[in-house]
């Protein structure tokens, strides 16, 4: 098995890692987080449509890999902005949930500390 | 099974298991120290695929600015994360997802080993004109020329983000400034490094912007490392960021693309059609633009890692 396909295999269950962390896990952060490990999977996915380009003496097929690197830099603005509307949230509501009809403000005494 | 085979697949493992400890791990601050792990371990696996310059993207931005901005984040996120937990989903609901995601997985999978080899590609298309163009790296070539308008269009994306950032300001601080504030007197390691790093960086990241044209490298990676020279000066407090309202940051922050489109548009004019480069002049022309570029790319990501001002102008 080539280091191409072993890449891609890495892509597909990072896919799915990052889907199953995006459905289950009910904090923001770790979602965002998730969403950006299945995206990197995605990443990886075009790596080796990259590496089976290979022609024309490249080692790999230079447009994916010049489309994920843009993906690397607006995956990276849309984290941020994320990040920061999340924050801003809980500034506002001193809570961090997408749940909708949670109580407006939970006491904070006990558990949280 | 050769040495180097055994070390692809120990790599795989190695990613696949720090991605699920991101995934699965009890507190939001392992996970997010697990995230920069795991985007170190995957530029690796890119240098594997031979595509050093995302391997030198994912580093810089996937790995370290991301990592900046999540950490400090869960930092000031730690209280929500109880309350959060008692909102996790049972275990019937959660077995459903697992099994949806494998089945998306395994169809991924499927894809990838039924996948023709060699496949199609624009390589030879890509390889044909770089002497014209006068750069050696078909990325920069990709990235600056064959699909300029991506590159154009994910510049504005960029300011697009910052303008979003800013305007979750309150009205008060609208202007003001965000980020560490400056410490009254900075010391030990941090401040230390914070001192030395930043003139070997800006050297290596101009470096890195300069062989873009023919090694792997360019405006991308370059200004993410000149942006984490700033970061580390800020996270030491030894200075403190631009107030937003300055005019000369707006004018850094809109530089690349907007001396990207006044070339775009003098392409209707000499050659005549948008973003065209006049025969001759791609060359210096790709180097215009990469240098302002490299500016924008240097002062956007910092401004998006210390999110929207959060004290009041002077």
């Amino acid at each position: 098995m080539s280091a191409a396909i072993l890449a891609g295999l890495t892509g597909a269950a990072l896919v799915g890692l990052g889907l199953y962390g995006l459905l289950t896990d009910p904090h923001p952060l770790r979602k965002i987080l998730a969403f950006n490990i299945l995206g990197s999977g995605v990443f990886l996915l075009f790596g080796i449509i990259a590496r089976k380009g290979a022609a024309a003496g490249f080692a790999a097929d230079p447009v994916p890999q010049a489309m994920v690197i843009t993906g690397i830099v607006v995956a990276f603005s849309a984290t941020a902005l994320a990040v920061t509307l999340l924050l801003r949230l809980f500034q506002e509501t001193r809570r961090a949930t997408l749940e909708p009809d949670a109580p407006a403000k939970t006491p904070d005494a006990g558990v949280d500390g | 099974m050769s040495v180097i085979q055994a070390l692809d697949i120990g790599l795989a493992l190695l990613v696949l298991a720090v991605a699920g400890w991101t995934i699965a791990a009890r507190e939001a601050f392992a996970s997010v120290v697990g995230y920069v792990a795991y985007g170190l371990l995957l530029s690796l696996v890119w240098v594997r695929l031979f595509a050093v310059d995302v391997a030198l993207t994912e580093a810089a931005i996937g790995s370290g600015v991301t990592g900046v901005l999540l950490i400090s984040a869960v930092v000031r996120l730690r209280k929500t994360e109880a309350p959060a937990a008692a909102e996790r989903p049972g275990v019937v609901l959660r077995a459903l997802a697992a099994a949806l995601c494998t089945v998306v997985a395994a169809a991924l999978a499927a894809v990838v080993l039924l996948m023709p080899d060699p496949g199609a590609t624009l390589a030879p298309e890509a390889g044909q004109h770089l002497g014209e163009l006068g750069v050696g790296n078909p990325i920069t070539a990709v990235l600056i020329a064959y699909r300029s308008f991506d590159t154009m269009l994910e510049k504005v994306v960029l300011i697009l983000a910052v303008i979003g950032v800013w305007s979750l300001a309150s009205d008060g601080n609208w202007g003001g400034v965000a980020g560490p504030r400056r410490g009254a007197r900075p010391e030990g390691a941090l401040a230390f490094l914070a001192q030395l790093l930043p003139p070997l960086g800006i050297v290596v990241a101009i470096h890195i912007v300069w062989v873009g044209a023919n090694e792997p490298g360019g405006a991308f990676q370059g200004g993410a490392i000149l942006a984490a020279m700033a970061l580390i000066v800020l996270m030491a407090r030894l200075t403190e960021a631009p107030e937003i309202r300055r005019r000369w940051l707006r004018l850094a922050l809109i530089a690349g693309p907007a001396v990207f489109l006044v070339v775009g548009i003098a392409g209707f004019a000499i050659p005549g059609s948008f973003l065209a480069y006049p025969a001759g002049w791609a060359k210096p022309l790709i180097l215009l633009i990469e240098a302002f570029m490299t500016l924008s790319i240097a002062a956007t990501l910092p401004m998006l890692v210390i999110g929207p001002p959060d004290r009041p102008p002077s």
